[in-house]
């Protein structure tokens, strides 16, 4: 691994760069070289085979083992494999492979607390279904021995299964106490507590309800709710890992004329850094030599590629079409273009309202009101009885345990797990556990153009109206280019049916376009300038037949599929539709007459986009936020909330709340819906608790409370609220 | 009612079986390629390099 010469650096250098930095490190000491690969389409037993099969014939593999549920294979191999080779290698047995950073996917502390947790939940499930079983026997009406042994060895069994799995809850009500807050664990531990410790004191005196069967099931039903959410949460950040670690971070560095490849974090100012076509500017800097043309349209929104040469300034994130440029580092990492637009992200989420779920709105009311309630029955009891502190006591813990928690604590993940589950499917990944009740309450969707509605690629407008004979010469000429322009060109000409001219001497000059000889003439195909054009407003190639009069070739963005069904669909629920881009007036106009979109603006700042959002939020609109760039980035944190596509920044995706996994983005119109039936589901999920507790609050507070009635108020809560949330899958 | 005594102990030692069980998979990483390990298991190849760590 030490000299792995793929140019794809990470366009955020600070993100990814220092535990990259150890990993390569790591990677380029003399020993077995460990890379893990992503593997979008293996998908079967016989996908295993081939691909360990394939890979273990390569020279230098030691092992190749494939996890089909991450869809990654690990290889442990001699040090001086590199990627590519394995790349090249899966691409023969017909699998598409991307490498990925393993600094950035070392998940062992998640995987601990996974695993923590899971325990907690078997221990809490093996004691809750024998403590239920012995107290079937309680209930029926076991007497005298036979009761007591049974409350013993409840005991037992609760005692320790509630010191170990209810730690979690303990610990965040610690927590909770010392800030001087009433969480949902407070109640919870309480009641936990206070159960377990009045049974056994009602196990030793030898009279009185034992609840223990409702502590370990409180700590069961609860821990149940946990792992979901958590799972939620681990899926949805391991996928966030993986997108992340597909930038390996790397830069090519001359050093006397060598070309070494080194991570973006050890490049220094003054550093010259080749970056060849298609490769993205992992520096600021300033180009030493040769000419090439940038696109920028992630850091500004602009579809038009703008021509670069010597002394012209490039900054982090753009990506260098057409010739190899070598620039001098003049800012790397933290004083990066790029990392100054992540501040203004920073900025931007600070003054972003912090967002109360409905889950910590439904427990403010909640902790106090199960205190309260229980306090108030346990002094009335006091006050009826004449001073009988053991039976207020009494009541007032049953108060507390009946009033369970636990359908509120399941409430919420139960949803959220199933709708995320659907909309994973969808090609939708949800990052933030709120994101979806955020998503409910939108009523404005911002978009940004490029790389969001369109897919930044563009493709010729009416190729039909131009002569034949002229389509014909121009892709003969782009073939000779690896230009997007060009190659847009080349396959809207070959979908038409022409055949290209027979051009003779064709030479790219980088920057410029493509020049040759046809039927003696020189022609030209390129920048306005350079074939002696008046430029368009809209984005455009020349072409010169070398007998004067150069054709102007138009293109317009290819739009992202779905993007029009989209439009429609939110139209259609009747959200307001606006359209924030920073590209030309003529381009932007065009697409939202295209697509219906009346609220337009072209040439916004990135600073203008974000004050945009402030501007509607102020005015008391939930505003979605959909972008890609560089650009978009402070409006997507200002927003309401926020989704942007795989093919974004990572700085982008490390900002929105959603990330759309697929091309096509119509299924954004549905996860509105599933967002605002999951938030029905969850205020649906609260409506059923109270209800139960509306049942038994007032039974108990009279004092005829049965650890039966506990356990039935629980158990049936808890998976009433489960089914109802299965309803949205 | 004697027949308790035995009773008893035996189904929670059976349960406590099935918890160190479950628990013992999990922290051999059983859980690591759910999806996988399900087809490897179906295969008629012999899997030669079982996962070591």
């Amino acid at each position: 691994m030490t000299a792995t010469l793929r140019a794809t650096p990470s366009a955020c250098p600070a993100c990814a760069a220092a535990p990259s930095a150890e990993a390569l490190a790591e990677l380029a000491a003399p020993k077995e070289a460990r890379l893990i690969l992503s593997l979008p389409t293996a998908h079967c037993a016989a996908c295993m085979s081939t691909v360990e099969r394939g890979l273990a014939k390569v020279p230098g593999v030691h092992d190749a083992r494939v996890n089909l549920t991450l869809k990654r294979v690990a290889v442990a191999a001699a040090p001086d494999m590199t990627a590519e080779t394995l790349i090249a290698a899966l691409d023969r047995l017909g699998y598409e492979a991307h490498e990925l950073d393993p600094g950035t996917l070392t998940s062992t502390a998640a995987d601990k607390a996974w695993r923590e947790l899971l325990m907690r939940l078997s221990v809490a499930g093996f004691a809750m279904m024998n403590v239920m079983l012995l107290s079937v026997a309680i209930w029926s009406g076991a007497e005298q021995a036979t009761r007591i042994m049974f409350e013993w060895i409840s005991a037992a069994i609760a005692l320790p299964t509630v010191v170990f799995s209810g730690q979690p809850f303990f610990r965040s009500a610690l927590a909770a106490l010392k800030a001087r807050r009433l969480g949902m664990d407070v109640p919870i531990s309480l009641a936990i507590l206070l159960a377990t410790a009045l049974s056994f004191y009602e196990t030793a005196v030898g009279q009185g309800h034992t609840y223990f069967d409702a502590a370990v099931a409180l700590t069961f039903f609860l821990l149940a709710g946990r792992y979901l959410d958590y799972r939620t949460r681990a899926v949805a950040r391991s996928a966030a890992e993986e997108l992340a670690a597909l930038e390996v971070p790397r830069a090519i560095r001359l050093e006397g004329g060598q070309e070494v490849t080194v991570a973006i974090a050890d490049l220094r100012p003054g550093n010259l850094v080749r970056v060849r076509p298609g490769g993205r500017m992992p520096v600021d800097g300033v180009v030493v030599d040769g000419t090439s043309e940038i696109d920028r349209s992630l850091l500004t929104g602009e579809s038009l590629p703008v021509w670069t040469g010597p002394d012209a300034t490039v900054s982090a994130g753009e990506v260098n079409l057409t010739g190899p440029l070598t620039v001098r580092v003049t800012a790397a990492g933290r004083d990066s273009s790029l990392h100054r637009m992540a501040d203004l992200v920073a900025v931007a989420e600070t003054a972003k309202n912090r967002y109360t779920s409905l889950a910590d709105r439904a427990a403010q009311i909640y902790a106090p009101g199960v205190h309260l309630l229980a306090f108030g029955t346990f002094l009335v009891w006091l006050w009826l009885s004449q001073g009988d502190l053991y039976l207020a006591l009494n009541i007032g813990v049953a108060v507390l345990i009946i009033t369970c928690p636990c359908a509120l604590g399941l409430a919420v993940p139960a949803v959220v797990t199933a709708a995320s589950g659907r909309l994973f499917r969808k090609g939708l990944l949800i990052k933030d556990g709120t994101a979806l009740e955020r998503l409910a309450e939108v009523d404005t969707v911002v978009f940004d153009k490029t790389g969001t509605l369109t897919m930044g690629a563009p493709e010729p407008v009416d190729l039909h109206n131009l002569p034949p004979e002229d389509v014909a010469l121009a892709a003969a000429l782009a073939a000779a280019s690896s230009h997007p322009l060009a190659r847009a060109l080349v396959t809207a000409a070959s979908a038409a049916g022409l055949v290209p001219a027979t051009v003779t001497d064709l030479r790219e000059v980088p920057g410029y376009g493509v020049e040759g000889r046809h039927e003696g003439r020189p022609v030209r195909l390129g920048r306005a300038e350079w074939v002696g054009a008046v430029p368009l407003e809209v984005t455009a190639t020349y072409l010169d037949r070398g007998q004067g009069k150069p054709l102007a070739i138009p293109f317009t963005d290819h739009l992202r599929p779905g993007a029009e069904a989209l439009v429609a669909a939110l139209k259609a629920q009747g959200k307001a539709i606006c359209l924030l881009s920073g590209d030309s007036r003529g381009a932007v106009a065009d697409l939202a007459d295209r697509l219906g979109i009346a609220d337009w603006t072209a040439g916004a700042l990135p600073e203008d986009k974000a004050a945009r959002i402030a501007a509607l939020s102020a005015g008391g609109n939930r505003v979605l936020m959909v972008g890609d760039g560089l650009n978009d980035t402070a409006a997507l944190a200002a927003a309401h909330v926020s989704i942007s596509p795989a093919s974004a920044l990572d700085a982008a995706r490390v900002a929105a709340d959603i990330v759309l996994l697929g091309q096509d983005i119509a299924p954004i119109a549905e996860a509105l819906d599933v967002a605002r039936r999951a938030t029905r589901r969850i205020k649906e999920n609260f409506g059923v608790s109270a209800l139960y507790n509306l049942v038994a609050v007032p039974l108990a507070m009279l004092g005829l409370a049965t650890p039966l009635m506990a356990a039935l108020a629980m158990s049936a809560s808890s998976i009433t609220v489960s089914l109802n949330a299965l309803r949205l899958r | 009612m004697t027949v308790l005594a035995y009773l008893i102990p035996i189904s929670l030692m059976l349960g406590g079986i099935g918890l160190m069980a479950f628990i013992w998979s999990l922290h051999s990483d059983q859980y690591d390629d759910p999806e996988g390990n399900a087809r490897r298991i179906l295969r008629t190849d012999y899997d030669d390099h079982p996962k070591a760590d």
